[in-house]
Order: C-alpha cells, then sequence, then structure tokens
C-alpha cells in the first residue's frame, strides 16, 4: 500500500490521488476476503469473565476446530441490563458481527420470539442437552423448542453461621423464628429491594408454594399459593431479624452484611463462597450452607435458576460454523473450566461429582438438588415488563397486604403483557 | 440570472436555504417522525404486530405513575439547579467583571467546570461521594451511601448539574453586565445611591434580557437532564428524569411507538418553557432581534 500512495502524493499531488485512495481501498477489501476465506472469525458476545475462563474456552475451540473456524471474545458489561441493552440494539438492527451469544437465561423467550437467535438444529439439539439439568435445558427452551445451548447455571442457597446454630431450620417460619430467637445477630440478609432480585425472591416463594406467575404466556398466579408467598414476604419484611437496609438491599449488599458477620442467615448466590473466603476468611470458617427454606414441610423448595446459555444470532454470515462452535464453548471440558476457573456451576450434572468442581463447589450437592428442582422466571418475551409489575407491586415488602395485594399483581402483570404503560 | 437583480428578499431566502435544508433535515424531519411514530403500536422486537393505535400511546404515558413521578423529579432538579446556578452565576459574573489583578487567571479558573464533559463531571462527583471510594465520607466525616437514598442522591445529582453549568451562566451574565453603562452607574453613585440600589436599579433592569435568556437557556438544557442521572444513580432511588424514561421505553424496551410519545411530550414540555419565559420576560424581542415598537 504504501508502495503506491507516497510516490504518488510527491511527484504528482493530487492529480492521482482518487487513484491511489482507490488502489488502497481495493487492496484492503482484497486483505479482509482474503483474510476470512481460509478461517472464518467468529465474534462471542458475552460478559466480561473476569478469571479468564471465556477466553480459555474460545482459545481451546478454535484450536481444536482444526482451522474450521476461529473464536473472538467480545467482552460486554457485567451488569446484565447493559449487556442486553449492548445486544438488543444491535440485533435489532440486524448486526451481522454477533455470531455466538452469552445470553443470561431470562432473554431467551425475548430474542427467540424477536427472531434473533436461531433454534438449535434438531440433530445437534442431543449433543448440547444430554447429561444437562433440566430445569438448564428449560431455561433455554421456548415455544418446545431448544433455542440455546445450556452452558452455565446458578442458583441460590441459604447461607448461616455454623458457630450459632445447631440445627438448620427447613422452612421460613423456622427461619424467622430461629433468628428472632438470636436477637441483634438473627439478621437474615435477603434481597428487597426494587429490581429484578426481588421478582427472583417472589418467584422461588410461589414455585416453592406450589404456584406459578405465567403457564403457556397466560397468568396463573394461584390464589392459594400466592397469598401463602406475598405472606411470608409480608412475614420477613415485619419481622425484626429483616436487615434495616432491606428496601434497598441486593446481592452485593446481602453479601457484604454478611460478610461484616452481624448476620446469621443469608439468601444468595453461590458467587458469596469465594468472595468470603477471600474478604472475610474467619467468617468463611463458620459458613454453612443448606437449601433454600421451603415454604411449607411437606414440599421442597423450588429455587429460581439463573445462568448463560449461548444462542447463534439470526444475523451470523456463519451460523453453521457457530452452532459447531457454541456446542465445542459448551462442552463439558469447557464447563469445567469455567466451574474451577470462573466459578461458574456447570449445567452438566456428572460435573457435580468431578473431584476438581467439588473443590470448588464443596456445597455442590445441596446445589445439584436445588438445581434439579429449579424453577423458572416468566418465560415470555415481555420478562422485562411482568419483571418490572411485580417488583414495583412489591416494594417496599413491609407494606404488602397479601389479600389486596394478590389483585393488584394480576392487575399490573395483566398489563405488562399487553405492554401498556411505561415502566 | 444575475443576483443584483433578485428582490432582498428572495436573496435573503436564497442564501437562507442551505440552513433551512439541514434544520428540516437534522431537526424538523426527526420531529415530525417521532410525531408518527407515537401513534402506533410498535414493538422493535415484534415489528410484525405493528398497528395503528392513534393516541392509547399518550393516555398510557399520561396514566402512569412513572411518568409524572419522573416529571415531578424533572422539576425539582430544574428549579432548584438554575436558581442556584443563577445566584452563584451571577456571583462569579460580578467578580469576573470587576476583578482588577489577574482578570485572565480569574476568568480561566471560572471556566473550567464547564470544560469538562459531563459524563466525566458526573463520574467525578459520582466517585468523591462513594462510601468506600470517596473522600467526601472521610472529608466530613458523613458516612452514609449516598446514592442508596433518594433525596442524598438528588442533592448529588443537582449539586453536579451546579457545579457544571454555573460558569455558563456566569458567562452569559458577564455579556450582560458589559452592557451596563459605567457612566449611568457613576452618575447613580453621585446621586447617592449605594451599592445595592445601583445594582438593583440599575444593572439588574438593563440586564434583564440577558439573564432572561440566560434562565431560558439553562432551563431548556436542566430540563433534559439525561447523562449525570445515568451515570450516577442510573435512575434508581425513584431518581428518573423525563429523559432516561424515555430512553428506558425507547432503548431497553426497543418500544418506538411509546417512546416516541414520551420524546414528543418532552418537546411539548420544552415549548411550554420556552413559550412561559417569552411571555414572562417579554423577550421575544431579544430572541429574534427584531426592536419592540
Amino acid at each position: 500500500m504504501r508502495r503506491y500512495q507516497t510516490p504518488a502524493k510527491r511527484k504528482t499531488g493530487y492529480r492521482l490521488l482518487p487513484a491511489a485512495l482507490f488502489l488502497l481501498l481495493a487492496t484492503a477489501a482484497g486483505c479482509s476476503e482474503e483474510q476470512s476465506s481460509p478461517t472464518p472469525t467468529l465474534k462471542w458476545y458475552i460478559f466480561d469473565e473476569p478469571s479468564g475462563a471465556f477466553a480459555d474456552a474460545a482459545a481451546d475451540c478454535s484450536e481444536n476446530s482444526g482451522g474450521r473456524y476461529r473464536i473472538d471474545l467480545v467482552p460486554l458489561p457485567t451488569d446484565a441490563d447493559q449487556q442486553r441493552e449492548q445486544l438488543v440494539r444491535r440485533l435489532a438492527a440486524r448486526d451481522s458481527d454477533i455470531d455466538i451469544v452469552g445470553m443470561d437465561v431470562i432473554w431467551t423467550a425475548e430474542f427467540a420470539e424477536a427472531g434473533w437467535i436461531l433454534p438449535w438444529p434438531e440433530k445437534m439439539a442431543a449433543e448440547a442437552t444430554s447429561g444437562r439439568l433440566d430445569s438448564a435445558i428449560a431455561s433455554a427452551s421456548y415455544d418446545d423448542r431448544l433455542q440455546a445451548a445450556p452452558f452455565t447455571t446458578n442458583t441460590q442457597l441459604l447461607w448461616y453461621r455454623t458457630d450459632r446454630i445447631d440445627s438448620v431450620p427447613t422452612t421460613w417460619e423456622e427461619l424467622l423464628k430461629t433468628a428472632e430467637s438470636l436477637g441483634d445477630q438473627g439478621t437474615v440478609q435477603v434481597q428487597g429491594a426494587r429490581y429484578e432480585g426481588l421478582t427472583v425472591f417472589f418467584n422461588s416463594l410461589l414455585s416453592s408454594a406450589g404456584g406459578d406467575i405465567l403457564k403457556n404466556h397466560e397468568m396463573v398466579l394461584d390464589e392459594d399459593a400466592t397469598r401463602e408467598a406475598l405472606a411470608i414476604l409480608q412475614s420477613i419484611a415485619r419481622s425484626p431479624a429483616a436487615p434495616a437496609s432491606l428496601a434497598t438491599s441486593r446481592e452485593d449488599q446481602s453479601r457484604l452484611a454478611f460478610e461484616a458477620g452481624d448476620s446469621t442467615f443469608m439468601i444468595n448466590y453461590t458467587f458469596v463462597w469465594p468472595s468470603a473466603r477471600e474478604n472475610a476468611p474467619e467468617i468463611a470458617e463458620n459458613m454453612g450452607w443448606a437449601r433454600w427454606p421451603a415454604v411449607s414441610e411437606d414440599r421442597p423448595s423450588r429455587v429460581t435458576i439463573g445462568g448463560i446459555n449461548l444462542g447463534v444470532a439470526a444475523y451470523s454470515d456463519h451460523s453453521d460454523l457457530a452452532f459447531a462452535a457454541a456446542s465445542c464453548l459448551s462442552s463439558e471440558a469447557n464447563q469445567r473450566l469455567a466451574a474451577h476457573k470462573g466459578g461458574l456451576p456447570p449445567t452438566i450434572t456428572a460435573l457435580y461429582h468431578d473431584e476438581e468442581v467439588q473443590k470448588t463447589f464443596p456445597f455442590a450437592d445441596v446445589l445439584l438438588e436445588t438445581l434439579k428442582d429449579g424453577s423458572q422466571r416468566p418465560q415470555t418475551p415481555l420478562y422485562n415488563d411482568v419483571s418490572m409489575a411485580i417488583s414495583h407491586t412489591l416494594h417496599p415488602l413491609r407494606a404488602i397486604e397479601p389479600q389486596e395485594d394478590i389483585d393488584t399483581l394480576r392487575r399490573e402483570i395483566e398489563r405488562a403483557l399487553h405492554s401498556e404503560g411505561l415502566l | 440570472m444575475k443576483l443584483s437583480s433578485l428582490s432582498q428578499q428572495k436573496l435573503g431566502w436564497l442564501l437562507c436555504t442551505p440552513a433551512l435544508v439541514a434544520m428540516i433535515a437534522v431537526t424538523a424531519y426527526p420531529i415530525v417522525y417521532a410525531c408518527y411514530l407515537s401513534l402506533f403500536r410498535y414493538d422493535l422486537r415484534f415489528p410484525d404486530k405493528r398497528a395503528f393505535t392513534g393516541i392509547d400511546n399518550y393516555l398510557s404515558v399520561l396514566s402512569s405513575t412513572v411518568w409524572w413521578e419522573a416529571l415531578l423529579n424533572t422539576v425539582i432538579i430544574t428549579a432548584v439547579s438554575v436558581s442556584m446556578e443563577l445566584l452563584l452565576g451571577m456571583g462569579f459574573a460580578l467578580i469576573m467583571h470587576r476583578a482588577i489583578i489577574g482578570r485572565r487567571l480569574v476568568r480561566s479558573a471560572v471556566l473550567v467546570p464547564y470544560g469538562i464533559i459531563t459524563v466525566v463531571a458526573a463520574l467525578i462527583w459520582k466517585f468523591a461521594f462513594l462510601p468506600d471510594t470517596g473522600f467526601v465520607g472521610n472529608l466530613t466525616g458523613i458516612d452514609i451511601a449516598w446514592f442508596s437514598q433518594r433525596w442524598s442522591a438528588f442533592i448529588i445529582i443537582i449539586l453536579t448539574e451546579i457545579w457544571k453549568t454555573t460558569p455558563f451562566m456566569a458567562l452569559l451574565l458577564l455579556a450582560g453586565l458589559t452592557l451596563v453603562p459605567e457612566n449611568l452607574l457613576r452618575a447613580a453613585r453621585v446621586d447617592g445611591a449605594g451599592p445595592w440600589q445601583r445594582f438593583t436599579l440599575i444593572t439588574l433592569p438593563i440586564m434583564k434580557q440577558t439573564i432572561a435568556v440566560a434562565l431560558l437557556f439553562r432551563t431548556l438544557d436542566a430540563f433534559r437532564i439525561f447523562d449525570t442521572v445515568f451515570v450516577q444513580t442510573r435512575g434508581a432511588q425513584n431518581t428518573e428524569s423525563v429523559s432516561i424514561v424515555g430512553y428506558h421505553a425507547l432503548i431497553s424496551r426497543l418500544n418506538l411507538g411509546l417512546g416516541s410519545a414520551v420524546s414528543i411530550l418532552i418537546f411539548l414540555c420544552v415549548l411550554f418553557i420556552a413559550a412561559a419565559y417569552i411571555k414572562g420576560f417579554d423577550i421575544a424581542g431579544a430572541l429574534t432581534g427584531k426592536e419592540k415598537p
């Protein structure tokens, strides 16, 4: 390129400039074509994972593809809302730059309905789902079709202080009673801020009580189960064991409060374990885990699951390769890597018995039990709207009146399902 | 055709054409298109379900508590920050006007915050007030999570706005101050008018139009506040401004119909504010350049 440009400028001034520019463009176009024809580059959009486990997986799969493709990692922000915002803007504009999308479980329905991701090909579905947790497969499915490859999952456990209690409470009622008997130290850290986490909390309680928010796109909200779930939320909020900052408490605030040592119980995701070991080793020493409390003795709790599934973008130029690459990225080896290095619970059941994984998650057995009974968040393309309707109605938890709020919830969710109004 | 054969007026229009075309392309067209979109149910996620719904979107926005809360928030932020900016800006303008030594230095120093990009300014204030990394907690001994409560988050948002745009106000007012004839002030002094009387009876009335224009600019600007809120709270703790509401509808939910309705309503609010200022201060002349008869 330089050979053409420099003499043109020096000798004949600007007369040759258009010709030089043309040549430059032509060579540039030639270059990119040359580059892309032997090994197509697949862009993998996923949240910025700090440990580098995703980058390793991408490098690994690129190498093992035998020159069929190369995966480039495009990191998205860590905040789920911001990830979605960036993806959605590109997908709505039919950006072909996205090949593989790391999708939060709550986007499956929205992305599938909008036609932004391709349904998983039938012949490849077996590979993507074999040995995977049912709840994880359900989170990646919509309209009875697999839309993405289950990759990582997550759920909440009950964390407690082994040095303060003798037996672990199994129901919410028991939990609150135990906590209240401990006085100032009894605080139960839960998430009560007005955000999506509140919807998750409500969903877990409702599922544990045997109810559903939606079924087949229609609102259910079973009368008895909903009342039971709301009554528990109310009693938590009005209990002296509720944290003072309940109304603004999210996962991270709960974690920090628990690490400060004044709380005995906490409902939270598994990230609190490595965090406590690093930030508050003396508390981690006395940190126990148990299954999320049940609503009633006779029915085990069903807790909302999270996680990341890998979808193939509809506007990708290499969708066939992208399916192959996504299968590789979500394979057993890479799930082990993500678990071990990044602390992300796998969707492959067998891995929970893997020695290495058990070292990362000493609570692997409880986690697996919980995940097996995992519950889904409402699977609707309007999840965002529905979630806002729920969290806005239930916030602040102190003000919940079970009987009245059933009606409010029904009205607000119905509005959200018709995408009416601002949120 | 020679230019001189054109009538003066036609020539005027001809010369205006490029600017007019640009204005239509970048201002008029988007506004009209937003108006059009606001009459549809149109979600970019489900483009097939697009349907004409008339004024449904507007009814939906106006019947929502989110809109009215955001409007109230915006009005609070606008009213408090603009009035504080006027007072401080006037103070700075007087200092810049009267400074005898280091005039240049004073003027540059006052203008520094205005030269900082809003997002950066918002981040500076955010970091300063964060409980773990900020210096404010250490300095004042007030150890609270400023962004986790509505009133404290508001205080910081408003302080950021004031810090950032007072220089702009001061600059406009300084221009107004130079309009006040020195002779008039000296004459008043001879007649026994004190500094306060000279300021309120001579300076302020002469500056009235400048003040009105400065207020108008800042009010319109403050009413559309977005970046500071977005950076500092993202609208949490009920600190959403109307622009944030519009952003959520348009960008997060890709609901073009509803979002356009919000945009048009913001536009109407802005028009109303502008009209109210022009009527209230009687400054139509100052803006169009025509003297009143």
